[in-house]
């Protein structure tokens, strides 16, 4: 199974971050939740591949305290 | 004109088991004459087990409630003997549109693969459907099987003891008992039985209502399609379904959310208002039946409980997203009555009726699995899960990659019973989709549009060797239980379908098909003592009780 790449692997990481914060100016917060629900749609859809989506999406909680749960 | 649903079909007799003072015993008795019970009768009666169905009304049930039958049932009911009047009655549709707020965001065919006798799915009111199942039982006890139907008769108590089961019985001429070998309880998700025995039924509750509407509408304004909308002006921040069914009767299902007004809603004047805020001012209808749903996704820890075995939604229940209530549970009678009966015959051990609870419990969280999604889908639990749910139909609008992500009922489709204990050995050149545990699929055999040639019309009632360009002998009688061969060749069907959907990578195979039509275990060639072996397994002869 691939894994979940972790190391640096955008070419030119400020534009990219840029461009994504640019993406969101101007917008509520709830059209920015509504824009970055999409994004995360399209890009999961182009990874396709199940396990590194889990493998993602444990990554990012793992970083986020503890809920109410 | 009287509606069925208004005529008794079953009124109460008095019964020659109301006389004696010793309860008469009986094989077997089925408590609702649902679709469920019917279906289980029939199949005793048609394999000539002794049966008898109490049901505590005279009628078939009052408005339309399930409407949606899929092919697995429709084939169910083939071997039951009833599936072409249902067909010939029923709905044929393919086509679904899905819309969000204001616009149609897609639409899908379920575009039915070719080389099958039934279609995808029929719309069909349950009263219909009851109504064909008591015609048939009125058939077959007319051809002398041993069937017959007790309308007016209310269980009030049930116990067991000593291996059989002891019932009380209400009539309108008072209480009676009989005692029964075995008892199918099919007596609905609130089902008395269930709750005389104190058993549990344990799930998720669902806080949300639907008003259901079955109109009556002339003329041709809307298509043979299924239409969904998330979130339309008509009905804000809910949903609406429209379906439609035989006799211009269409199915409306609007969300109403969790604080309501149920009485309020129901009221005709109100329910009109609804109708026509959605299909315009001028439309014209009548409404047939109004009924307001809550829902909740649950099972029973077992649905086998010493001789009282639960079928249908008295061991299951789910949200009615996805046509999966009725579907599964005639599943289950398909696969109960014929266990039961070698049970009853002594050809196998008791504990074969414990796969009924391995296969069936295995059936029924798929389901629930799947109607629970359709139903977070459907009613977000959480803001973020709106966003995503939103996000999810605007994509879809736009991308085709959003669309399988789109949950608006997974409809149903047949079971597999992957990794039961009745499975045999597979071969894995072969298909996956007619994998031991799966439903035989079906196929043409010779010219299909000619002859009527059907490989599942020739399947079914007792244990089967198909062959396919293979030697075997005509019959095998493994310690009391026949098996019979079906002899095929890949050339039965010349467009292809039944080779592909059963050799797969091989040029010959043999089958091992269960009563209920579900694959056993499969090989490349014959070898009798593998053949004997599989039967056993696939009857529990192998279990090991010490």
């Amino acid at each position: 199974m691939s894994e979940l790449i972790t190391k640096a692997n955008i070419a030119r990481p400020d534009d990219f971050y840029a461009e994504l914060i640019g993406l969101h100016e101007g917008r509520s917060k709830e059209d920015s939740d509504a824009l970055n629900a999409r994004l995360i749609l399209l890009l999961a859809n182009h990874i396709g591949d199940m396990g590194i989506l889990r493998q993602a999406m444990k990554a990012a909680a793992k970083t986020v305290q503890a809920g109410n749960d | 004109m009287a509606r069925i649903f208004e005529t008794p079909l079953y009124p109460y007799q008095r019964s020659a088991d109301q006389d004696p003072v010793a309860p008469v015993r009986h094989p077997v008795v089925v408590v609702g004459a649902g679709p469920v019970g019917l279906a289980a009768a029939i199949d005793l009666a048609t394999s000539g087990v002794p049966v008898v169905i109490l049901d505590e009304n005279d009628k078939v049930s009052w408005g339309s409630r399930a409407i949606c039958f899929a092919k697995r049932p429709l084939e169910i009911l083939d071997r039951l003997g009833c599936g072409q009047a249902m067909v010939d009655k029923g709905v044929v549709w393919n086509v679904g549109k899905v819309f969000f707020d204001e616009r149609q965001v897609y639409e899908f065919n379920l575009l039915p693969e070719r080389g099958h006798k039934r279609p995808a799915f029929i719309n069909l009111q349950q009263y219909h459907f009851e109504k064909y199942l008591v015609d048939r039982v009125r058939e077959l006890h007319a051809e002398g099987k041993p069937i017959e139907i007790r309308g007016g008769n209310r269980v009030k108590s049930v116990g067991q003891r000593d291996g059989h089961v002891h019932l009380e019985i209400e009539t309108p001429d008072g209480a009676y008992a009989i005692d029964a070998d075995w008892l199918i309880a099919c007596d609905g998700a609130g089902s008395p039985i269930r709750a005389m025995m104190g058993l549990d039924f344990i799930g998720r509750t669902f806080e949300d209502n639907f008003l259901i509407a079955d109109i009556v509408m002339e003329g041709d304004d809307f298509p043979t399609e299924r239409w969904f909308w998330f979130d339309p002006p008509f009905n804000r921040g809910q949903s609406t379904l429209l379906h439609k069914q035989p006799d211009n009767v269409w199915r409306v299902d609007f969300q109403l959310g969790w604080d309501i007004d149920k009485e309020e809603e129901k009221k005709p004047e109100n329910v009109t208002r609804r109708l026509k805020a959605f299909l315009g001012d001028d439309a014209k209808f009548e409404l047939e039946w109004v009924s307001i749903y809550t829902f909740q996704c649950r099972r029973m820890a077992k649905f086998r409980h010493g001789h009282v075995l639960f079928a249908g939604d008295s061991a299951h229940q789910v949200s009615p997203f996805g046509a999966r209530g009725a579907n599964s549970g005639l599943q289950d009678t398909d696969n109960l009555v014929w266990k039961l009966k070698l049970v009853i015959d002594g050809k196998a051990p008791e504990v074969l009726l414990d796969s009924y609870d391995e296969e069936r419990i295995h059936g029924a969280d798929e389901n629930i699995l799947n109607s629970t999604r359709s139903t977070d889908f459907i009613t977000p639990k959480s803001e973020i899960s709106r966003t995503f749910r939103d996000a999810v139909l605007e994509l879809s609008e736009h991308y085709e990659f959003a669309r399988p992500l789109v949950n608006s009922g997974r409809l149903s489709v047949p079971c597999t019973y992957d990794g039961s204990s009745l499975n045999g050995p597979d071969d894995e050149k072969m298909p996956p989709r007619t994998r031991p545990g799966s439903p035989a699929c079906d196929a043409p055999i010779g010219d299909a549009r000619v002859d009527g040639g059907w490989l599942l019309d020739r399947l079914g009632g007792c244990f089967q060797l198909v062959t396919f360009d293979v030697d075997a002998p005509d019959r095998l009688d493994v310690d009391g239980i026949e098996i019979e061969r079906v002899s095929l060749s890949a050339r039965d069907d010349p467009g292809g379908a039944l080779a592909e959907r059963y050799l797969g990578g091989r040029e010959s195979a043999v089958y091992l098909i269960r009563p209920d039509q579900h694959v056993a275990a499969r090989w490349v060639g014959f070898n009798e003592t593998a053949v004997r072996d599989a039967l056993n397994k696939a009857v529990a002869r192998d279990t090991d009780r010490g």
